[in-house]
């Protein structure tokens, strides 16, 4: 039968754990580009690939110190952000979508290729980069008693490190927006030509937002390989730009905070129908015989996407968004 | 002639420019709700329904390294990754009872013999770097063996199929540069005739209604699925099969324009939106497909294994070459329907002005349904072609995500929105992709074709044969 303790734990588990937290960043910076300038970025796990992967490789291949890989991983945002911004942001609005989709398939195809094995380290990832993460942890029990949940002291630590970072985020987020320059963006994503007739650089403001939001991602991929210690170039597959959307559309496109909340409800609700959906599936009496155990995988991606789509067409601001604050009804 | 019955709610957006929300929109519309939600039962219940037929047949349950990879969850367990292929010989008959061995350094670490279709398994411990070998005195006399040792990199998550190769070399294919770079050369033409194929529909959809339709390539997954099922699981032979699933590929997308797209275009949903409701239900059929086909790859029962035959300094098996004659046939169909037809000159004319299209007595709902139906029904036999002739006459779930990007390279490189611009953009993919195979390792080879698509978009952002005004 269905064990609801054990559910309860890993949902609870998982909605502080650290792909809430990279679900978070990934949102957080999707927030930036759609939720508030119009930008339909769908490759934000590029940009997570080049930040986990700049940090990697300068740290694991050339001996960096750890401080630097991680501005290194953030500059890769931001260099990724020029190259996909320059030729797409003039553009209607889908090149960029197209353009972002295929350059994170770009990048995951280069990194795991077996011909970059030397520098990427191919399809088994690299490793190795973390020790001065892992030597800079201040929880030095085997294991923390929070709230009823055990943690161990690693997680512990990549899960302070992991929301601090998240909470930087939503306090630049939240100065941000209420600065001139994001009344600028939002009067871009209401309407362009309008913020063109007033004189704004549009092109300059949207690069600036794809920059700062791909800086966002790429601290979810930063922070994600380090709470993780792997980096493997499956991982960054397209799906995942899409979870990140839904956690966003969850919680409420051009919300601050909307992004944090949307992750942790969306991973909470992912990871204990997925649990659910195994107990259901496995053991002698199953109580869903016709699904087979092996499809909970791909369920939670069927899941995900009519849910996406759903959300964008009866209630595109979200769960908790305020109907006017969102794209597409914007007047 | 019918009245222009273009309906009232329905946005003019001829001009192409994305203008979030600019449409009336009603409050909420439960009928419509009600119609979208039904019609995903219906798919997922009729996709469903073909699965259990497929699963009581022939399909085995899917490999537990589909679902590893269908996973996003950060935590796998894994118990040995699964190696497959699949034997035959030079006149493509399977080689049951052969022994395939895997070394790890030297070490042996798996050993499989092969079934009565030619398939064999074997279940390695980890990831690496295997050497594959088939024990040659297993197989039966008169098999001439070219390569029967091979290594290969074993990942968990992905498809791990190793490939040993027999019969005779072929004499065009060490014939040197040039001989290589012509051998090349057709084989993009060859590539890039089946990408046009599937792409001229995306192209022609996104002409009529403006609509970036991504998910377009779960129509070629879907078409191809549908052919495998009718040719393996129906016994059908793989020709007339293909006309049938391109039937059903024409009803996939009836099906789609009027389950969810005519609808979202009368509420007056945005752009943006309509994009983002076609990923969402690209991802769904996508890893709908992988629930009811699995994750593997699976062989069309006919033209698996075909000897190279030579013409002159090009080399080429008779499905690449049909493919070629087929696709030019098509196309060349295609053409002559948008030139000389009375439908294919509507639906020119909806693709240039919409609103004039109406006012001038065009049925615009009808040319775009129609349009709807032929980009299946090509998707379909796109998918039927890129299986036969790229994928060794395999079937896999992400072959049309695959595609799709590529397809988009060859579109918008092209023009977004002109049919004939789409083709010619995708012959250049297609070609750029197996020529940088010259300079390119393999696994890196679909590059190429996508790096175009950024480099295109920043010097001529219209395409080869589209016009400024479509670029917004």
């Amino acid at each position: 039968m269905i064990d609801f303790g054990q559910l309860l734990t890993v949902g609870f588990t998982q909605l502080i754990g650290p792909s809430a937290i990279f679900f978070a960043l990934l949102a957080l910076g999707l927030n930036i580009h759609f939720g508030y300038t119009g930008l339909l970025n769908f490759g934000q796990i590029g940009f997570a690939l080049v930040g986990a992967y700049g940090m990697g490789i300068s740290v694991a291949n050339y001996g960096a110190p750890l401080w630097l890989g991680v501005l290194i991983g953030m500059a890769c945002g931001v260099a990724l952000a020029l190259i996909l911004g320059i030729p797409t942001l003039r553009l209607r609005a889908d090149y960029l979508a197209i353009v972002t989709i295929a350059a994170s398939e770009i990048l995951r195809l280069i990194t795991r290729s077996t011909s970059q094995t030397g520098f990427t380290g191919g399809t088994q990832g690299l490793t190795g980069f973390g020790d001065a993460f892992a030597a800079a942890n201040p929880f030095t029990q085997p294991t923390y008693n929070i709230l009823g949940l055990t943690v161990r002291g690693p997680d512990l630590w990549s899960i302070v490190v992991g929301w601090t970072v998240v909470g930087l985020c939503v306090l630049l987020t939240w100065l941000l927006v209420r600065s001139p320059w994001g009344r600028v963006l939002k009067a871009i994503r209401e309407d362009e030509d309008a913020a063109r007739a007033l004189g704004k650089n549009v092109f300059a403001y949207k690069m600036q937002a794809l920059a700062l939001g791909g800086v966002f991602g790429a601290l979810g991929g930063i922070v994600f390989a380090l709470a993780t210690q792997s980096l493997t170039p499956d991982f960054y597959s397209p799906p995942q730009t899409f979870f990140a959307y839904a956690a966003l559309i969850l919680g409420g496109a051009g919300r601050v905070f909307g992004p944090v909340v949307g992750a942790m409800l969306f991973w909470f609700l992912l990871s204990v129908s997925d649990a659910f959906l195994r107990q259901a599936t496995a053991g002698e009496n199953p109580l869903l015989p016709f699904i087979s155990s092996q499809d909970v995988g791909a369920i939670r991606f069927v899941l995900v996407g009519v849910f996406l789509g759903l959300m964008m067409v009866f209630r595109p601001q979200g769960i908790f968004g305020r109907r006017r604050e969102v794209l597409g009804d914007g007047r | 002639m019918s009245p222009p019955r273009t309906p009232r709610r329905e946005r003019a957006d001829s001009a192409g420019t994305v203008r979030a929300g600019a449409g009336p929109r009603r409050p909420s519309v439960p009928a419509t709700a009600r119609w979208l939600i039904g019609l995903l039962v219906v798919l997922v219940g009729g996709l469903a329904l073909s699965g259990t037929a497929l699963a009581a047949t022939t399909t085995p349950p899917a490999t537990p390294q589909a679902v590893s990879q269908a996973t996003a969850a950060p935590a796998q367990q894994t118990d040995g990754i699964e190696v497959s292929g699949t034997l035959r010989d030079q006149d493509g008959e399977p080689l049951a009872g052969v022994t395939i061995t895997a070394e790890l350094d030297g070490a042996p670490a798996g050993e499989a013999t092969s079934e009565a279709t030619g398939r064999w398994e074997l279940t390695v411990p980890s990831a690496g770097s295997y050497t594959f070998r088939l024990d040659e005195s297993t197989l039966p006399p008169g098999t001439e063996v070219l390569q029967g040792e091979t290594v290969r990199e074993v990942s968990d998550g992905a498809l791990n199929t190793v490939v040993f190769r027999f019969g005779e070399e072929v004499a065009g294919g060490a014939g040197g540069g040039f001989a290589m770079f012509l051998r090349l050369l057709v084989d993009g033409i060859r590539f890039g005739l089946v990408i046009g194929i599937a792409a001229v529909g995306l192209s022609l959809i996104f002409g009529t209604t403006g609509l970036t339709n991504f998910a377009h390539g779960e129509m070629v997954t879907i078409g191809a699925v549908v052919a495998w099922f009718i040719n393996v699981g129906g016994g059908v032979q793989l020709i007339p099969a293909t006309i049938i699933a391109m039937l059903v590929g024409a009803l996939l997308g009836a099906a789609n324009e009027l389950g969810i797209w005519r609808r979202l275009r009368r509420r007056g949903a945005g752009l943006i939106a309509q994009l983002v409701v076609s990923i969402g239900l690209g991802i769904a059929l996508r890893y709908l497909v992988l629930i009811i086909f699995g994750g593997r790859s699976e062989s069309f029962a006919d033209y698996t294994a075909q000897t190279v035959r030579n013409y002159g300094p090009i080399a080429l098996t008779d499905k690449d070459l049909s493919a070629i004659i087929v696709s030019i046939v098509v196309l060349v169909g295609v053409a002559l329907l948008l030139q000389k037809t009375r439908i294919g000159k509507a639906m020119r004319a909806v693709s240039d002005n919409r609103d004039l299209a109406a006012s001038s007595g065009i049925n615009v709902d009808r040319v775009i349904l129609f349009v709807w139906m032929l980009g299946g029904a090509l998707a379909t036999l796109g998918g039927v072609l890129f299986a036969l002739s790229e994928l060794s006459s395999t079937v896999q779930y992400e072959m049309g995500f695959r595609l799709l990007l590529l397809m988009f390279a060859g579109v918008i490189l092209g023009g977004l929105g002109t049919a004939y611009g789409a083709l010619i953009g995708c012959l250049i993919v297609g070609v750029l992709v197996q020529l940088s195979t010259l300079v390119l390792p393999l696994d890196l080879k679909y590059l190429g074709g996508l790096a175009v698509l950024i480099v295109i978009l920043v010097f001529r952002p219209q395409g080869l044969l589209g016009s400024k005004a479509r670029i917004g």
